[in-house]
């Protein structure tokens, strides 16, 4: 259950940066608002050192940081803590809006494997998602570290991870027409960077993935194996290139894409959950 | 000697000498590696899997450009009794190290080292579970 589609409608069609964050020390729901007090007086002393991306027109950066209750997996997980960043330009400011610069939000769907080793004083939300400049992403990275003792890393998605993506995802069930089902691959050792794009056509992808899985609800390796193999050899009969040997750098379908430096955009309510749940396995294997 | 796949090409075996280790490569960057080494071995004669054969898998330094689960690389080696080494050529220290090993392996399969024969890798190959 994804609770109240348009609280989450925001999440949906945004490319989003992956970091694993380790377990939070002395967080308290509590004091969210005192927390947005505090980053805003740490990013506006970032900026007076000189180190913040606006120059010209004097701009004050609002901090929001709110509970998302629903965005959870289980009554085990941590409810999803968002933080948002707005501009409000001090030259007009009769009735103009307060314009959002970056969003970042913690969360945790399925965690069990790292909040059940955990000792009481720690929030485990190990899963962080960006949208907007890097400059703000390392302010509230930095703060968020120094306040709460935690660690935050990239989240890179490797081949392996990205074929788990798309044969789980092209499998999905979709009421409306979907997009196509593309990979992209690069070349390796060459002199100029080559990229191949491999579309399918969304019903055949779904198709060929029914008479691969097994269990529905099920997915194993072998059966994901299977499904790539099907695609590389399709693409070997008619283009004689073999797939297989080239790096698999980005999955999209009409579910969600993902891309190996750790970027994902999820474009379908209806499965927000279930991808959050892997994007939270891949995020507690990085900390451990 | 250095091969892309097997069969090797059947002009030149009577100027071949004889075969005393096969190194089979995988590399974890690429499933295409994998799935050759595979149909490769089905042209290996049984008697090499007792202990001529080993599997060198190479670029596990890059964890994230997986392109291959090592369970099945690992799995491959136990059905063909065979060890499976890991390293990552990248890396000269590892490089040599990694050359050295399967030196020392041949000098063992060509009968070079008194005492100890290939077969010596297959009962090495036994694991503690197995007891």
């Amino acid at each position: 259950e994804n609770g109240d589609p348009q609280r989450t409608a925001f999440l949906l069609r945004k490319a989003w940066t992956l970091y694993s964050v380790t377990p939070l020390y002395r967080f308290h729901r509590a004091r969210l608002r005192d927390y947005a007090r505090l980053l805003s007086a740490f990013i506006a002393a970032e900026k007076q050192k000189g180190l913040a991306v606006e120059v010209g027109v004097e701009l004050d950066i609002k901090v929001a940081v709110s509970s998302l209750a629903d965005l959870r997996g289980s009554e085990q997980d941590q409810a999803a803590v968002l933080v948002q960043l707005s501009m409000r330009s001090r030259a007009s400011s009769r009735n103009s809006e307060d314009k959002l610069v970056w969003s970042g939000w913690f969360c945790s769907v399925y965690g069990d494997d790292l909040s059940e080793n955990v000792p009481e004083d720690f929030t485990c939300l190990p899963l962080f998602l960006t949208h907007g400049a890097e400059s703000y992403t390392s302010m509230v990275g930095s703060w968020f570290q120094k306040t709460f003792d935690c660690c935050f890393r990239r989240l890179a998605i490797s081949p392996l991870n990205l074929c788990w993506m798309v044969a789980m995802w092209a499998g999905c069930q979709l009421d409306r027409a979907a997009s196509a089902v593309e990979l992209v691959f690069s070349m390796p050792r060459l002199s100029q960077p080559l990229d191949i794009s491999y579309a399918i056509h969304p019903e055949d992808a779904k198709a060929l993935w029914d008479t691969v899985q097994k269990t529905p609800g099920e997915i194993t390796q072998e059966e994901v194996d299977v499904f790539m193999d099907c695609l590389y050899a399709h693409f070997h009969r008619h283009f004689k290139i073999h797939l297989s040997a080239a790096k698999l750098v980005k999955v999209s379908t009409a579910v969600a894409s993902a891309h190996c430096d750790g970027i994902v955009k999820i474009l379908h309510n209806q499965y927000l959950l279930g991808v959050l749940m892997l994007l939270t396995e891949l995020a507690i294997s990085q900390i451990q | 000697h250095l091969a892309t796949s097997l069969p090797l090409p059947s002009e030149r075996d009577h100027f071949r000498p004889r075969i005393d280790l096969i190194v089979f490569m995988i590399d974890i960057k690429s499933k295409y590696s994998l799935r050759n080494v595979e149909a490769s071995l089905a042209h290996v004669d049984a008697s090499f899997f007792l202990g001529k054969v080993c599997f060198l898998v190479t670029g596990v330094g890059r964890v994230n450009a997986c392109s291959i689960e090592t369970n099945a690389v690992c799995k491959l080696g136990e059905t063909y009794c065979s060890p499976v080494l890991f390293c990552e050529l990248e890396l000269e220290g590892i490089r040599v190290v990694t050359a050295q090993r399967l030196l020392r392996m041949l000098q063992i399969c060509a009968g070079h080292i008194p005492g100890v024969s290939a077969l010596s890798f297959v009962s090495l190959m036994r694991n503690s579970d197995d007891d």
